[in-house]
């Protein structure tokens, strides 16, 4: 029975590498599929475009294919990564420039046709309204501040990049789990009704995605039972005919494939979990059926699949203002007291001077910055250090880049046992758009480009 | 008796756009029964009052576990948010501390309890 092997990549732009290579040297893996992109990612690689047209993709690609493709030449492995961002293209380019220079050969597939930002006026001229998909606003209210939007596209173009012989598919936005999902389509030869397949293909997709995740890594069990973590194995998929899938990983790696894990990362940045949209199908995961067979595989099916909507989800992100950040760090006695008359003598400060602001944010790390509302007060007197975290939401960029003049005076003349100033310049601000528009309006210009290196 | 949940589940978060969202996991279906009972969408909406808007549960009995949509809960969203965990990373940690009625037969008390 023919099975095929797909192991995790990145599960963000930043993330290691170095259990990829496990997963190449002994995990026997064909294809890495290799996610780059968060929503925020997006937001990120914006503000490198701003600063060079050349830029916005994610770079971590670059060195990390230079290691491992050659690492994965012997058995063919190929690559799929969304790491092209907001200019695929530029990705394209840079990783043929830096093969070149390597005496690497390859034949790179660029995908390009996600972007959208350049059509918004034709998009709302052919019928659509581009509204917020949650709250319906007017996409009028942000236009002149957009600053990307990309729709999610699904496998298809990148089955056919496979089928035209690429050895690595490089995209700009996908849907994360259609980066697993097109190998299987490819090497199975299923239909695009074949709607139980593609559904348990998405699963093995939004399995992989978050790399260490399906593995043991950030696992809010009992993360003590997860052995060396320090060489965590990322997840490996063997997938057969029928969708049919194993989620394991290298031998001799560190990390948990177990019931646990895997169903952790399966309801994982889920809304609905019956109704699971993607660009190629929509999965529904109340019949899937996870079986810990013990050793570090868990077997996964039963996945079942409806017919994908006539839309495609685009991500927009837009100028929303600016962030001004500082902190101060507190010791005992009366650290959190310290820290919040802090808080008060700034925000005394802030309104005299009539800086204009939206909001004003403090968190008292060490005590309430994760929990909020929830954090408990009884020990609070008693914390050996508290960490002072004010932020500012301003319109305004002079006045995010004031905000930090307001702190490092409290160190002679504040109160007392402080030290430790943290102070960010301002920060760009991006709000999300989320909208969807009719699929044939992108896939018609979704184009595929063979460099041949 | 009164638990809290982290003694007899475990869970996941993340976001999407402006929700932070939760998986909720039993280790056993009698306890996924419990949970199901007192683990309700009004109950969630209420623990995070300050930090989301509403909350909505979905079931999954294949699998014994919740997953929780926190509706406005990261101040807009992850590029915007002013707050150091702007993605809600840590808000299932934040779920694992409340408190419910769970008898204390559940195999996990009864495993601690003896060991």
């Amino acid at each position: 029975m023919k099975t095929v092997r797909i192991g995790s990549g990145l599960g963000f732009y930043g993330d290691s590498w170095r259990p990829v290579r496990a997963s190449i040297e002994r995990g026997g893996v064909q294809y890495i599929g290799s996610d780059h992109l968060a929503e925020l990612t997006l937001a990120i690689l914006q503000k490198d475009r701003q600063k060079d047209p050349n830029a916005g993709y994610a770079r971590d690609m670059l060195p990390m294919l230079a290691e491992l493709f050659p690492l994965g030449r012997a058995q063919n492995v190929k690559f799929l990564l969304d790491a092209g961002g907001l200019n695929p293209q530029g990705a394209g380019a840079a990783l043929a420039d830096t093969f070149r220079k390597l005496g690497i050969k390859a034949r790179i597939a660029v995908v390009t046709g996600d972007s959208v930002m350049e059509r918004i006026d034709e998009l709302m001229a052919a019928g659509e309204s581009l509204a917020h998909l949650d709250t319906g606003a007017d996409i009028a209210t942000v236009r002149s501040r957009l600053l990307f939007a990309s729709a999610y596209l699904g496998a298809k173009p990148m089955v056919e990049a496979l089928e035209q012989g690429a050895d690595i598919v490089l995209t700009g936005r996908v849907a994360d789990a259609a980066l697993f999902l097109a190998p299987l389509v490819h090497e199975f030869k299923w239909g695009w009704q074949d709607y139980d397949k593609l559904a348990q293909g998405l699963t093995v997709g939004h399995l992989l995605e978050c790399s260490g995740q399906a593995s043991g890594g950030n696992f809010g069990g009992d993360w003590e039972s997860v052995p060396d973590l320090a060489h965590i194995g990322y997840p490996i998929a063997e997938v057969t005919e029928d969708g049919t899938a194993v989620i394991t990983k290298a031998p001799g790696t560190g990390g948990l494939v177990s019931f646990d894990t895997v169903r952790q990362q399966l309801l994982y940045e889920v809304h609905d979990p019956r109704n699971y949209f993607s660009p190629d199908v929509v999965l529904d995961m109340s019949t899937i059926r996870l079986t810990d067979l013990g050793g570090n595989r868990v077997e996964v099916k039963g996945a079942s699949g409806k017919p994908r909507t006539g839309t495609l989800k685009v991500v927009g992100g837009f100028e929303d203002g600016w962030m001004g950040e500082a902190s101060l760090s507190y010791s005992w006695p009366d650290a959190l007291k310290k820290a919040k008359a802090t808080a008060a003598i700034v925000k005394t400060l802030l309104d005299e001077q009539k800086v204009k602001y939206d909001e004003l944010f403090v968190e008292y790390m060490g005590h309430n910055a994760l929990f909020g509302p929830i954090a408990e007060n009884d020990p609070a007197e008693e914390l050996n250090e508290v960490f002072l975290r004010m932020a500012i939401r301003t319109p305004e960029r002079k006045a995010a880049e004031g905000f930090r003049r307001h702190f490092p005076w409290l160190a002679l003349s504040g109160p007392p046992f402080v030290t430790g100033a943290g102070i960010q310049g301002a920060s760009g601000l991006i709000g999300i758009w989320p909208t969807l528009v009719k699929r044939e309006l992108v896939e018609s210009r979704v184009k595929i480009e063979m460099l041949e290196v | 008796m009164k638990v809290r949940l982290n003694r007899i589940a475990h869970a996941r978060s993340g976001d999407k756009g402006d929700r932070a969202d939760i998986g909720l996991f039993a280790y056993d279906a009698e306890t996924y029964a419990v949970l199901k009972r007192e683990v309700t969408a009004g109950r969630v909406a209420a623990h995070f009052a300050g930090i989301a808007e509403s909350a909505e549960r979905f079931e999954l009995d294949n699998i014994w576990a919740l997953k929780f949509v926190l509706n406005a809960s990261l101040q807009g969203g992850g590029s915007r948010s002013l707050r150091l965990d702007n993605l809600g990373k840590t808000i299932g940690a934040a779920l694992l501390r409340m408190e419910i009625d769970a008898p204390d037969t559940l195999p996990r008390l009864q495993a601690r309890a003896q060991a």
